[in-house]
């Protein structure tokens, strides 16, 4: 196969299994009606995967040394502050953001 | 419509700053992989998943079978097949822009579908304002990965930590439904030890499926204690 054969070919594949998963629900789910305990999994599971996605973010944050853990969640505690004090989205995540930033380059 | 796509424009602004250093990562690591812009553009745009591309990159080199980049990308993207479950129902009614939504649909897009408040008693504006969240991502992926190949190597502004606006998205989303949730909190409990349990057991590269299939399990073993609670988790 030419290079770019197999370079085709690879995408091809990562596209059509990404593509599969995200069709997954859609798939097993096609009747008309939904069964009531994948309806009640659509009410509860945003939150759930929310904060597996938080941790997903986080999962790298060690306790070896501060640097490997204290930017991170410092910035954490900073966004969740600002967002319970403010409620605004645009500065929880601005506020966040370049407190990562600043400890992330000029503290730790 | 015009209200939805300003809407989606401030809703997906997060993500635009969070894309800014991955795909300009993404773009150079393919340049220095040998693979132009083009390439760069064609991954992001029929792919759309940050991390599967970072992996192909080494598929492209070569040494793999095609079985095994399968078995790696339906892996690596496995907490995908969740995303789809809260929007079962909603996206039957949208007729063909549910392939869309259903390819668009990364971790940036379900955040942003899970966070989507647009209401203007119109549904037909609702489904736009969800379907304008996914194409905007889809644009500034594409075009900032392209950048990143075009001009990555002379942008030498120090973005360290700039990666963290994606994990304050997620954090500020889940304070909003917390505050949403009508009593029942007992989705992020469980999500929460499911995932430091698995943390510890699995590391890192290895936790989340595990931890989101117990999450399933324990929402669906304790559903007659929160069934009844649960109003609508989030705003979908």
């Amino acid at each position: 196969m030419s290079r770019e054969g197999w370079i085709v070919s690879v995408i091809a594949v990562c596209a059509l299994c990404t593509l599969f998963e995200r069709a997954l629900p859609f798939l097993i789910f096609r009747g008309e009606r939904v069964p009531e305990p994948v309806r009640y999994l659509g009410r509860v599971l945003p939150m759930a995967i929310m904060t597996t996605l938080v941790f997903y973010c986080l999962r790298t944050v060690g306790f070896g040394t501060a640097a490997a853990f204290a930017p991170q969640l410092i910035s954490c505690a900073v966004t969740a502050a600002l967002h319970l004090w403010k409620g605004s989205t645009a500065l929880s995540i601005a506020g966040g953001t370049i407190c990562c930033m600043i400890l992330t380059q000029f503290v730790f | 419509m015009k209200k939805a796509f300003r809407y989606s424009l401030r809703h997906s602004l997060p993500i635009l700053i969070s894309f800014i250093p991955v795909g300009l990562a993404y773009g150079i690591l393919m340049q220095t992989s040998g693979l132009n812009w083009i390439w760069t553009g064609v991954c992001s745009l029929f792919i759309f998943a940050g991390s599967l591309q970072f992996l192909a990159v080494s598929f492209f080199a070569g040494g793999v079978s095609l079985a095994a980049v399968a078995v790696m990308a339906l892996l690596l993207n496995s907490r995908h097949i969740f995303y789809g479950l809260p929007f079962v129902e909603r996206w039957k009614r949208y007729g063909p822009w549910k392939l869309f939504l259903i390819y668009a649909l990364p971790d940036e897009a379900f955040s942003l579908h899970c966070s989507n408040s647009f209401d203007d008693g119109n549904e037909e504006h609702r489904k736009w304002s969800q379907i304008f969240d996914a194409l905007l991502i889809l644009v500034y992926w594409i075009v900032l990965s392209i950048l990143g190949a075009l001009i990555g190597s002379l942008i030498s502004f120090d973005t360290a930590g700039i990666d963290f606006a994606l994990t304050a998205l997620f954090l500020v989303i889940l304070i909003e439904q917390l505050k949403a949730s009508g009593g029942s909190r007992f989705p992020a409990l469980i999500a929460a030890l499911s995932s430091v349990v698995c943390l510890l057991f699995f590391g890192p590269d290895g936790f989340i499926l595990p931890s989101l299939m117990i999450t399933v399990v324990g929402l669906l073993a304790f559903r007659g204690r929160i069934g009844g609670k649960e109003k609508e988790a989030g705003h979908e």
